[in-house]
């Protein structure tokens, strides 16, 4: 019996896998996507699996998006995966956000400011009406008129330095300490902001989506406004040892999002502003805004604040923010447990055998 | 502006939608300041956007009606250039920028320098109804306290900045008592803006889609910031003039001119700066309208 169930089991593995091939594929008798497509036509959808996937590439982000039918948490995990696969031949320098090649930059606390508010491609003052012309494919869409490239030019100093300036924003200074790296060492308490950064950046954009929401609505509220989001292209350096100084290796883009908030001051700080911070690889800025909510809620205990609600509680945050972690051990579930379930029903039963007979209180069962 | 989209009601919702909404803000009227919950529709503009507002505008929109939709207090920010592209689009109503040639007015986060008249209706989009919710998340508990008339919390609140700060650190979203009974969240309009909810003569309507709530306060109700005898209200704003009309009475933007500290301070009601400086009243900073 048990050969049977065995090769029973790996049949319907290869027949699964079989017909899940079929039906990814859909319809033959319509063209297959190329991966060029879904990298050039689903960007939003590449962006969100790269940064979940913590790599930056946009084809095998396609490829994983085209293999997962879309799904993009599990996109993300092929990308985990594969990732996890890589040698790490050198570390890259912090990249500077400040020199951006600036596609998108707005700000929503000065009506003006050095560099100007450029809206670049946004889903933001779209009317969402579907528009049946998408349907018919073949027309090229409008040229974007040449003004905005030019626009995008200029020098755009961080809207948190402007603050600076006048001391109205909590100092940010450099760190000579190594950055932590949750790929490498396991995840200790308490969690340094660089690691709760990183954990947030690899984190699932929905559930940072309604953890900073919560914090919107008086779960541990921030008092917040968007000082500055930008999207754009910066160049990665690394400094290789033997050479001794830095050389550009590429371009990635990012979306940067910098938080103002209030901060009444403590007995040692004057009142200022503190930041909440968000940085995500491609053009996802709905993760970049609700990373900066909550990095900024995570800072509740270094701040004075009490820590009360979810958002605020460090390791609640980082335990539950990986979406790969998460989608593993909510779908474990469905994996095999006959051996546990039935000790469970053992101990069930004899529980109920044992109040029926009157033999044990029913409280000392517990 | 005629040209009205096809295949969509008069201004988008449809007239069993339209009928709920106008039920609700009646009810509203009738108890001013309390929050009437309502079922607020998926609009095609994103939560936060204003579709409270929007939802409101459009139940109480008719066809010649003028509508004048700002944000921060001006006609040409991004969102108010949306949502009023979305009312000539969808009602082909008229529009305008002037205060005084508006019947209904949408705003986000400020209230227009000129005083309304009894003609003209004013929607406020909200983004959070309840004024107690940094003291108190439930809702439930919330809704307790205003049926209770409980507002010990926030005269507590209150209480403590001033024992802590010498002073009230709430700037914007300030709250009101309105018509002595109802703890209201005027929307985050600055602190400076209060004073003219009070009796002020046109109807005030105000619509939080996401929270799917509407309240209102008819016109010439009584509305006082929340204070003390001892530390009474105070409406405050940048102490400067209008850098281009230079007035001294009006709610000012600050404006990033330069890395170094440049600032320039500009009237936040663009209609009211352009009025002032089209009938001769120049700031520092700005040059005479014929130069223009």
């Amino acid at each position: 019996m048990a050969y049977v169930a065995v090769k029973g089991g790996e049949r319907a593995i290869d027949n699964a896998h079989a017909w899940l091939a079929e039906e990814r594929r859909g319809d033959v008798a319509v063209p297959e996507l190329g991966i060029d497509q879904i990298s050039g036509q689903l960007g939003r959808a590449v962006d969100r699996a790269m940064g979940e996937g913590s790599l930056y590439d946009r084809d095998l982000a396609a490829l994983a998006i085209k293999q997962a039918q879309g799904d993009l948490i599990e996109a993300a995990f092929l990308l985990r995966a594969y990732r996890t696969t890589l040698p790490r031949f050198a570390h890259s320098l912090p990249v500077e956000t400040a020199g951006m090649t600036v596609k998108r930059r707005i700000s929503a606390v000065f009506k003006d400011l050095p560099g100007g508010q450029l809206l670049g491609p946004t889903y933001d003052y779209t009317h969402r009406l579907l528009d049946f012309t998408l349907t018919a494919a073949g027309a090229a869409p409008p040229a974007v008129p040449e003004q905005v490239a030019t626009d995008a030019a200029g020098e755009m100093p961080r809207v948190h330095d402007i603050l600076g300036h006048e001391g109205l924003m909590e100092a940010d200074l450099p760190s000579d300490s190594v950055p932590g790296d949750l790929t490498r060492e396991p995840l200790s308490f308490p969690a340094p902001r660089d690691v709760r950064l990183q954990a947030l950046a690899r984190g699932d954009e929905g559930f940072l989506l309604a953890l900073g929401y919560s914090t919107q609505r008086g779960w541990g509220g921030t008092h917040p406004f968007a000082g500055e989001i930008r999207a754009g292209a910066v160049s990665v350096e690394i400094e290789p040892a033997e050479l001794g100084f830095a050389i550009d290796i590429g371009d990635i883009e990012l979306t940067e999002c910098q938080m103002v908030n209030q901060f009444k001051g403590s007995k040692i700080v004057p009142p200022q502003f503190t930041r909440g911070y968000g940085l995500v690889f491609g053009a996802s800025e709905r993760k970049a805004m609700s990373m900066a909510l909550v990095d900024r809620a995570m800072r509740a205990e270094e701040l004075g604040e009490d820590v009360v609600a979810p958002a605020q509680n460090v390791e609640f945050v980082l335990y539950h923010s990986d979406n790969i972690e998460a989608t593993g051990f909510v779908e474990h579930l469905k994996l095999p447990h006959y051996v546990d379930f039935q000790s469970e029903l053992e101990t069930v039963r004899r529980m109920r055998a044992e109040v029926e007979a009157g033999t044990q209180p029913a409280e000392a069962a517990e | 502006m005629s040209a009205r989209m096809q295949g969509y009601n008069f201004a988008y919702l449809d007239e069993q939608t339209k009928r709920m909404i106008r039920r609700a803000l009646l009810k509203a009227v009738a108890i001013p300041g309390h929050q009437v919950p309502f079922g607020s529709r998926e609009m095609p503009l994103p939560y936060g956007w204003g579709t409270g507002g929007i939802q409101v505008t459009a139940s109480v929109l008719g066809a010649n009606d003028v509508l004048k939709v700002i944000d921060q207090g001006a006609d040409d920010t991004t969102n108010a250039v949306s949502i009023r592209r979305f009312f000539a689009r969808t009602a082909g109503v008229a529009t305008t920028t002037h205060t005084d040639a508006a019947t209904v007015i949408q705003t986000r986060h400020r209230i227009p320098e000129k005083q309304l008249r009894e003609d003209q209706i004013i929607v406020y989009q909200v983004p959070q109804p309840e004024p107690l919710f940094r003291l108190e998340p439930s809702r439930a508990e919330t809704r307790r306290m205003h049926g209770l008339s409980d507002y010990g919390l926030m005269h507590v609140k209150l209480y403590e900045d001033i024992a802590r700060f010498g002073q009230v650190s709430i700037s914007y979203d300030y709250p009101v008592m309105v018509n002595h009974r109802y703890l209201m969240s005027p929307s985050p309009i600055p602190s400076f803006d209060n004073p003219k909810m009070h009796m002020m003569p046109a109807l005030q309507l105000f619509g939080a889609g996401r929270e799917k709530r509407i309240y209102a306060i008819p016109p010439y109700t009584d509305v006082r910031s929340l204070d003390f005898d001892d530390h009474p209200f105070r409406a405050t704003r940048a102490p400067h003039a209008c850098g281009l009309c230079g007035a001294t009475d009006s709610y000012l933007d600050e404006v990033v001119t330069d890395d170094r500290g440049g600032r320039l301070f500009v009237c936040s009601d663009t209609d009211h700066c352009t009025e002032r400086r089209e009938t001769g009243c120049v700031g520092a900073e700005g040059v005479p309208e014929a130069a223009e």
